[in-house]
């Protein structure tokens, strides 16, 4: 009668996932020219079920126009009309940036921006779309949205062997999003919100909940213009379990305005771009300025894809890259509505040749500061024809000549991980470092941990250089159970040349059993980040936690129902069986010898004694 | 002996006040604490809407215009005149017509604005001097010998809620006032079919209600062209360029839809929320190859293929994200450089003069050929301007049909105006305001009644207040309109009828019904038994032992007795 027991001993919870913002001083004012800002959005239309519709029911029938309107024959005065065409309203770019990474690891990143002269601000209605896609501009409206940052990550970024990704992102599912002042109830539009993206991008983001979403009160400032800071507006949420796959590119690659049918997003085959490292696709919205003195403003889109290929599986150990071995396509054109198409080459590290080889060669070179780095690109202008050279297509090589060569530590990374034993308490280590020989940085550390792990404020420390550190800001919001997460945002100075480590305590609490996920002893993810600023911006993010909870076994209820019936029964049995059964006195029965000797005077005849 | 009776005795005794107990506290605990909330339905309104007797009523006022009547008749004319008109269309539907005829006299203004040249001029000052509220009718009667309306016409039917009606020739001057009346009677009602409701639109609009014996093919297909009554519609508008490389293409969707569409729209307003958006498409493809006539060097699409164009790009239109209204999609295709001209045949291999078709509750698609506008040897890309006249045009025409604005053609004799910038004459709001409240009617009687019955059904559901309220609410708003549609007051019995039906659907799609859909009796007993078997059956035991032992004492006494 008992079901099946599954002994397990561990639920595993999820960590929350951590991002750092890096804000270093600086040298150089962030002008990272669009092309390292990464985000990704799929945008599933739900076109697809409707495509689903049975061809036979449709019965087309022509109509017969009689147009109201009047009908002159006007070929003559279409034909005149180049003249009096409007300047258009919006803009396309799209640009790859191609950088061979030490390890021998090829870094791809994809950018495709559209910005739009127009305001979805002042509430009224925006209705007609060139080449912003409209299932977005829908919910920019819709939600009264003011920014809108969204991205899917596969694997997690190293930051020790790849140097800093031109825009981070956490493991899994990530959403972040600025409302304008005008709306009310802003956790009921983030709900609606975040179930219509979770349409749109095939994702599972409708699994946002007040349970993971939290309002920074000092991380994640607005990009675009406008100085709305109250960070009511504001709702953050991870998803650090989130897979990644087809079915999110797909969509994201529909609100391209050439789709995956020219230009560079002809090279995003989901077989190539799946069988990688680091997968990472995002969006991003928002306003910004259409000119210097910003007097009319237009709203941005990036669109962004950023794939690391690995030398062994991808390259079977060999040092050599080309579009096509990472892509399986060549490029034969650029997109015909972009007003510009471009492959940069991150050659800095290779200024004299010696390291790798690019063939063709271009002679373009552009500079551009890059994370307060200065880096050199080799530029390829895919709207020119001559790039695409006599073949008509281009298939760039990159042919390692060394395998030497140490990259530069990047300047701040960070690490996490639970300490502790047994399932009731642990510990979480966050360990940043500055690698910098004589800078110290602020870094401004966001922390969302699940209300499952019950965080022991007092046990907070921040240590560097075995000293106190002590943080010149921190916002602490503590967790409510099944309501909201905890929110740790700290500000730390890191010393030169140091490691910083912050510790905070916890307890695992106990789930209802219909809070645990499918598979609970796989454990629970618990991502965070953290941020460091200075003149220009970093974010960087830690790996997401693997937390074990205390798992019950999930056969018990039915188990312990059986057990305490059977006690209850036998108790009760018992106590009615004294209850009502009648006692009387009996004749002490006859003794064994007796009884024998009865049994034989019996056969002789005799009576008993 | 006597002390075994008396323990005997406290024995049953005590077995029975452990029955007792278990069924006065025991039982009752358990049904208390295992029961599902189930708020309270109106079940028996919700039953007596299940079997829906609709009554129409539509109000005519009939206007003798000097020379039709005499003026001794003219004293005798019945001031008001009901007619009931009753169909069954199945045993749980009924519909009943009632036309509320007043007749009166012409005033003299009217008799003024009746002596204008041409009809529509007379039509336009009819309206002036009076307004008549939606859903009524006024018909004027005119003399045969008027010259109002030309020789063939007998009936002109203007642009707000007014119809001109000659006189027949019978009907000369010196006929009773009865034979008057019955030769007008007809007639009357041949007008009130065109201009507010005809037996067959109101059928079709129960169609959610009541399976139609299926007709010939063509009026299923008329029937099944129109979208369904719904609060609200989204139209899109998609520019489909399959070729950017060559065409530059731009249309001016911003100004047409605002000239075009919007006039209609608003007219349309108290029937449903309308928005309108617009957006380019590039490198969409049709689902079909087109085939080429080398004889005139053209592409055709048959009439067989159309089917199929559809499908593939669909996937690229997007559904809207904002709202679950019906989408209304409007394509105007424009082909590649290379597979121009493209043009549309029908089924007798004829071609489209429009060069477009659309797709019943769907939408429509246009193709529009670039190619003469560029000569071979163009600088590709081409920048093209785009006609909207012509494109609206036929957006329009098609914008008319799925709406279920009908434009079947009218009885020999009628005429009707042309519809006017507008887009849309009176009476056909007033026609599909009819259509639309008993459709909504229908399908919200039938979304009730199936819930009520699978909440019947499925003792495991949970009933929310809220859902109780918005049952409630509905059921109540449905009384409302059959009630206002019973009174004859169209624009009420529309709005409770659009309430009815989202109440109704809020009730229906709510997801807490979905909670403890599945909880199969076997297994709650599996979990049951074995606390309920150790328990019940030595208090059965017990219980049939007293019960066998005090029919055995009883035969006893008897044989006593005897």
């Amino acid at each position: 009668m008992a079901a099946h027991r599954c002994s397990r001993s561990a639920v595993l919870l999820f960590l929350c996932a951590l991002s750092l913002f890096i804000v270093a001083d600086s040298q150089e004012t962030a002008s990272n020219g669009g092309q390292r800002d990464n985000n990704a959005v799929d945008s599933p239309q739900a076109a697809t079920e409707t495509a689903e519709r049975a061809v036979e029911e449709r019965r087309w029938e022509a109509s017969e126009a009689e147009a109201a309107a009047d009908r002159q024959d006007t070929s003559a005065a279409e034909n005149e009309l180049p003249a009096s065409v409007p300047r258009p309203k919006d803009d396309f770019q799209e640009e790859l940036v191609i950088r061979p990474l030490h390890s021998g690891d090829i870094y791809a990143s994809f950018q495709f921006r559209t910005v739009w002269e127009t305001d979805f601000m002042k509430g009224n209605k925006v209705s007609h779309y060139r080449l912003f896609p409209k299932s977005l501009g829908q919910v920019i409206s819709k939600f009264s949205v003011r920014e809108l940052h969204i991205s899917f990550t596969q694997g997690y970024w190293r930051t020790m062997r790849w140097g800093q990704p031109y825009q981070p992102s956490p493991p899994g599912a990530e959403l972040w999003v600025w409302f304008q002042d005008s709306v009310t109830d802003v956790d009921g539009t983030w709900k609606e919100l975040t179930n219509v993206l979770s349409g749109i991008f095939c994702a599972s983001l409708n699994f946002i909940d007040s349970t993971n979403t939290v309002q920074p009160s000092a991380s994640f400032k607005p990009l675009g213009i406008g100085n709305v800071t109250d960070h009511r507006f504001l709702r953050y949420a991870t998803l650090p379990r989130e897979i990644v796959c087809t079915e999110n590119l797909t969509p994201w690659k529909k609100l391209l305005p050439c789709g995956s049918k020219a230009g560079l997003a002809v090279l995003l085959k989901s077989e190539k771009l799946f069988h990688s490292t680091f997968h990472s696709q995002a969006v991003h919205i928002r306003p910004v300025c259409q000119d210097w003195e910003c007097k009319t403003t237009s709203w941005e889109l990036r669109q962004t894809l950023n794939v690391v290929f690995d030398l062994h599986t991808s390259a079977q150990g060999k040092r050599e890259w080309s579009l096509f071995k990472m892509f399986s396509r060549t490029l034969t054109e650029a997109c015909p509505l972009a007003s510009s198409s471009k492959i940069y080459i991150d050659v800095t590290d290779n200024p004299q040749g010696d390291q790798f080889e690019v063939s063709p060669a271009t002679p373009l070179l552009s500079q551009a500061v890059v994370l307060g780095d200065r880096r050199t690109f080799s530029v390829y202008d895919l709207t020119q024809q001559i790039t695409f050279g006599t073949v008509r297509s281009l298939n760039l090589l990159i042919r390692w000549k060394s395998s030497e060569g140490d990259m530069l530590r990047p300047l701040l990374h960070a690490e996490r991980y639970v300490a502790g034993y047994g399932l009731q308490t642990g510990e979480i280590h966050t360990l940043m470092y500055n690698n910098h020989p004589y800078r110290s940085f602020p870094v401004l550390l966001l922390d969302s941990v699940p209300w499952y792990l019950r965080l022991y404020i007092h046990t907070l420390t921040v240590t560097s250089k075995g000293k106190d550190n002590k943080p010149s800001y921190i916002h602490y919001q503590p967790s409510k159970d099944r309501v909201r997460p905890h929110l740790l945002e700290m500000l730390i100075q890191l010393p030169p040349n140091s490691v910083t480590e912050v510790t905070v305590q916890f307890e695992r609490a106990l789930l209802k059993w219909t809070e645990y996920t499918p598979d609970p002893n796989h454990g629970f993810y618990v991502g965070f980040p953290c941020k460091e600023e200075s003149s220009y911006f970093v974010r960087v993010y830690t790996e997401p936690l693997l937390v074990n909870l205390p798992t019950p076994d999930f056969s018990m209820p039915y188990n312990v129902i059986c057990l305490t019936c059977t006690v209850v029964a036998v108790g009760y049995g018992s106590l009615y069986n004294l209850l009502t059964r009648s006692f009387q006195i009996e004749e002490p029965s006859p003794g064994l010898a007796k009884r024998i000797a009865n049994i034989i005077r019996k056969m002789r005849g005799v009576p008993p004694l | 002996m006597a002390t075994t009776e008396v323990e005997r005795r406290r024995g049953q005794l005590a077995a029975l006040s452990i029955a007792a107990v278990v069924i006065i506290v025991g039982v009752p605990l358990w049904w208390r604490t295992t029961e599902t909330y189930r708020a309270w339905l109106p079940v028996s309104q919700i039953k007596e809407l299940a079997n829906l007797q609709l009554q129409l009523s539509a109000d005519v006022e009939v206007v003798f215009a000097r020379g039709t009547v005499t003026p001794e008749q003219q004293k005798k004319v019945p001031l008001t005149l009901t007619q009931d008109d009753e169909h069954v269309v199945d045993e749980d539907t009924s519909l009943r017509y009632r036309y509320e005829t007043k007749y009166r006299t012409a005033t003299v203004m009217e008799e003024d604005a009746l002596n204008q040249p041409a009809a529509a001029e007379a039509d336009l000052s009819l309206h002036r001097l009076s307004e008549s509220p939606c859903g009524s009718l006024v018909v004027y009667v005119i003399p045969e010998s008027s010259s109002l309306l030309p020789e063939d016409v007998n009936v002109y039917i203007g642009q707000q809620r007014t119809a001109l009606l000659r006189m027949g020739a019978p009907m000369r001057v010196g006929k009773t006032l009865e034979q008057l009346l019955s030769h007008l009677e007809p007639r009357i009602k041949q007008v009130l079919q065109v201009m507010s409701f005809s037996h067959n639109d109101i059928t079709a609009a129960l169609s959610d209600r009541v399976r139609l014996s299926p007709g010939n093919k063509e009026s299923v297909a008329d029937s099944m062209r129109a979208f369904k009554s719904s609060p609200g519609y989204e139209i899109t508008f998609s520019l489909l360029n399959p070729d950017p490389k060559s065409h530059r293409l731009h249309w001016d969707i911003e100004s047409a839809v605002q000239t075009y569409i919007q006039p209609l729209l608003t007219k349309l307003a108290p029937l449903a929320n309308f928005s309108i958006d617009s957006q380019t498409l590039y490198y969409t493809m049709l689902g079909v190859n087109p085939r080429f006539d080398s004889s005139r060097s053209i592409y055709m699409l048959n009439a067989d293929s159309l089917a199929h164009v559809i499908n593939p790009v669909e996937a690229r239109l997007g559904s809207n994200a904002a709202s679950s209204n019906p989408v209304l999609n409007f394509l105007l295709y424009v082909p590649d450089a290379h597979h121009s001209p493209l043009h549309i045949h029908d089924h007798k291999k004829q071609e489209v003069p429009s060069n477009a078709f659309h797709s019943p509750r769907w939408g429509g698609i246009m193709v529009y050929n670039v190619d003469g506008f560029y000569g071979p040897e163009a600088a590709f890309p081409v920048d093209i301007n785009i006609n909207m006249a012509k494109v609206m045009g036929v957006f329009l025409a098609q914008l008319r049909l799925l709406l279920g604005v009908q434009s079947s053609s009218p009885p020999p004799g009628f005429r009707v105006t042309p519809c006017s910038s507008a887009g849309l004459a009176d009476w056909e709001l007033d026609r599909l305001m009819w259509s639309r409240s008993v459709e909504n009617v229908a399908t919200a009687t039938t979304t009730i009644t199936s819930l009520a019955q699978l909440l019947d059904q499925i003792g495991n559901i949970v009933i929310n207040d809220n859902i109780a309220q918005q049952v409630s609410s509905a059921v109540t708003s449905l009384q409302m309109a059959v009630a206002e549609l019973e009174a004859g007051n169209l624009g009420f019995a529309l709005q409770y009828s659009k309430e009815a039906i989202l109440a109704s659907e809020r009730a229906f799609f709510d997801p807490s019904l979905l909670h403890l859909l599945y909880f199969p009796d076997d297994q709650k007993f599996a979990i049951y038994i074995p606390l309920f078997l150790p328990m019940c059956v030595p208090i059965l035991l017990s219980l049939l032992k007293i019960m066998s032992e005090a029919r055995q004492r009883r035969r006893e006494k008897t044989k006593k007795k005897d």
